[in-house]
């Protein structure tokens, strides 16, 4: 295990940006691992993978990578990774970005390219607030927890970016979380294989911003309580229908996966019909 | 100097309105990817774009919105494709943000902005001149742009060339600023032989992968461009960044890289304006005009001469960079400006800053839905030169 993790720093990691400006207890660097292990796993070439990212902690990982990484503007790393994808089809672009980035100031975005259906890998850090600026509420922010900007506790209801991915047509969508490194990994890998539109979301810790507003601080904390928050799509249908019913715990796994024409092959295909 | 593909050029006399001549230049630029979203009165240049590019090899895509549309551009231009984005004054007002991405990244595109009265919605179907400081000034932070005014269909096709050369050689968004007028205006353009065009091409790396750095310059400050997937594993980022595309959070390269910014154009100002001056040897009062209003313009300065008046004209086909030693110079020799401008008075704020008071400067504004009547400009050019 340690011997592989060796690996795959020295073969994907940029060492001149190390140490990242991550967190102590921080998940996103569980992300850039799981991810670079689902690209060694696939044996796809580096030089054929693009990274796009917009702002907000998750989205510096592609500097951390050996690979071309392009650092945009807060939210548009979707409609900035469609211009790449479809002025280079051939290409695997990997957009990592996270909740505020995604669902707040990009929210748009998010669901025209889930709906476009170009073969893009987004790979969402949802830690539950806007990390970056200090821990702000987001619009994943579980009702009642506390931010700096909701200090007497939110008040909105937090989006289901899955469900959101999944009712804007995305054919590929799973959800993890810190607890499952295995099932991430396959899922990442799924992710990139799948043509079209994919779209994995990580639930990870954020010890400095959430974490410190809703005693979740300390990092093995945060970890009990995403475990005893969550439920595998697996359990909860073992669940008997009332229990399923009743259930208030996030559900992890694969929650979507069907076929649906790609964007940019069916341009090449109508091109093709001229 | 390469030349245009004669598969994209249609050769030949043409009766175009200015949108659809915009969307001709784009494509002898060899333009292959536009996204962009509908707007009057600009849609026109998207529609015909979007019929005429599938059979020529290349890519439309209508985005989500404007912001989308200017930001995938930028992706696509480091995907390899040359690119364009087109809309009217609210659009121009979304795109903002990325307009200064484009910057910071110095990434080559075009903007076409059909301009229309302002603010807000305003109005939608007839025409301003009122963004002409938004181009320059829009997106926070500083930056140098260049933007280009047609007065013509014809030059609504030559000028989208030259947008698309221009954007090439200083790696940088360039702004064609169109108005409802010229972009509804149906006049003959003639479209020249292909291998009459010349083409400025990207300027791409000769290092090998590993040794090219994405923001190193030579002396003429403007870094050669890769593109994604070739190879080179580099990074870009939004924030100040060094020659490796680092991010760098200081006082030192954040001065480095702003002064480049703004540097490789402002010291190529005299290379990159374009004007086109008439009867100024002997002139006292010099009408200043860009765009449809240069065509007004004419007219009355036409009828100014014919009652003897020394009066010359000068017509901006580069707006920005502003041709500040130009004014100047000009300031010294004539007694005033007059300036004409659909709108409360932007570019005259310049020649008014170049003038410095050796010369007069008197705005002749219009608030947008009209062009002028030629005979209020007639009677500024008899006031001044009185």
């Amino acid at each position: 295990m340690f011997n592989k993790a060796e690996k795959i720093r020295e073969k994907y990691i940029r060492e001149e940006m190390w140490p990242s400006i991550f967190c102590t207890g921080c998940g996103i660097g569980n992300v850039l691992s799981y991810t670079m292990r689902a690209l060694d796993e696939l044996k796809l070439d580096i030089d054929r993978c693009v990274f796009c990212s917009g702002i907000g902690c998750s989205s510096r990982l592609p500097g951390y990578i050996e690979a071309d990484g392009l650092h945009t503007t807060h939210g548009r790393a979707i409609a900035f990774a469609t211009g790449v994808k479809l002025a280079a089809p051939d290409l695997n672009v990997v957009v990592f970005t996270g909740d505020g980035d995604l669902a707040g100031i990009g929210g748009n975005h998010f669901i025209h390219a889930a709906r476009r259906n170009a073969d893009l890998t987004v790979i969402c850090v949802n830690n539950f607030n806007y990390g970056m600026t200090g821990g702000q509420v987001s619009p994943t922010t579980p009702v009642a927890a506390v931010a700096t900007t909701a200090p007497y506790g939110n008040l909105e209801e937090p989006f289901d970016l899955c469900r959101l991915a999944i009712g804007a047509g995305a054919p590929y969508v799973a959800r993890w979380t810190v607890g499952y490194p295995y099932e991430t990994i396959e899922a990442i890998k799924n992710a990139l294989a799948k043509p079209g539109f994919a779209f994995v979301e990580l639930l990870m810790p954020c010890p400095t911003g959430y974490g410190k507003e809703n005693e979740q601080r300390e990092p093995a904390v945060a970890w009990q309580w995403y475990k005893e928050n969550t439920i595998t799509r697996g359990d909860l249908g073992r669940l008997d229908p009332e229990q399923r019913a009743a259930n208030r715990k996030i559900v992890v796994g694969t929650l979507w996966d069907v076929q649906k024409p790609e964007y940019t092959a069916r341009w090449a295909e109508f091109v093709q019909s001229l | 100097m390469a030349r245009a593909d004669p598969g994209h050029v249609l050769t030949g006399s043409h009766y175009l309105d200015g949108d659809h001549a915009c969307t001709e230049g784009a494509l002898s630029a060899g333009c292959n990817f536009i996204a962009g979203y509908p707007i009057t009165p600009s849609t026109e240049v998207v529609e015909r774009f979007a019929r005429r590019i599938p059979t020529v090899g290349g890519t439309f895509i209508q985005m989500e919105d404007e912001i989308a549309s200017i930001t995938a551009i930028l992706g696509a231009a480091w995907g390899g494709a040359k690119v364009m984005t087109v809309t009217s004054g609210p659009g121009f007002s979304l795109m903002m943000e990325n307009i200064g991405l484009g910057a910071m990244l110095e990434t080559p595109c075009v903007i076409v902005n059909v301009q229309r009265g302002g603010p807000s919605t305003g109005l939608p179907t007839m025409v301003g001149q009122a963004d002409i400081m938004q181009a320059r000034w829009g997106s926070h932070g500083d930056y140098e742009i260049i933007a280009l005014a047609p007065q013509s269909p014809q030059e609504a096709y030559t000028l989208t060339i030259e947008a698309f050369n221009l954007a090439e050689k200083y790696r940088t968004p360039v702004m064609v600023m169109l108005d409802e007028c010229i972009g509804h205006m149906t006049e003959k353009v003639v479209i020249p032989e292909a291998d009459s065009i010349e083409l400025t091409e990207r300027r791409k790396t000769d290092k090998p992968p590993g040794e090219y750095l994405p923001f190193a310059v030579g002396e003429d400050m403007i870094p050669d461009m890769a593109h994604a997937g070739e190879g080179h594993r580099y990074h870009i980022t939004s924030l100040t960044h060094d020659e490796q595309g680092y991010p760098v959070m200081s006082a030192e390269v954040q001065d480095k890289l702003v002064r480049r910014l703004c540097d490789k154009i402002r010291n190529n100002t005299d290379e990159i304006v374009m004007l086109e001056e008439d009867g100024l040897d002997d002139a006292d009062v010099v009408v200043l005009s860009y765009g449809i209003t240069s065509r007004v313009a004419r007219a009355a300065v036409d009828d100014a001469r014919e009652k003897g008046l020394k009066v010359g004209r000068l017509r901006l086909l580069t707006v920005w960079p502003f041709p500040e030693r130009y004014i100047r110079e000009l300031a010294e020799r004539v007694k005033a400006f007059v300036v004409p401008e659909i709108n409360y008075g932007q570019l005259v704020l310049e020649v008014e800053r170049c003038a410095a008071g050796r010369a007069q400067t008197i705005l002749l504004p219009h608030m947008g839905g009209d062009v002028h009547d030629p005979a209020v400009i007639l009677q500024a050019i008899e006031e001044a030169a009185s």
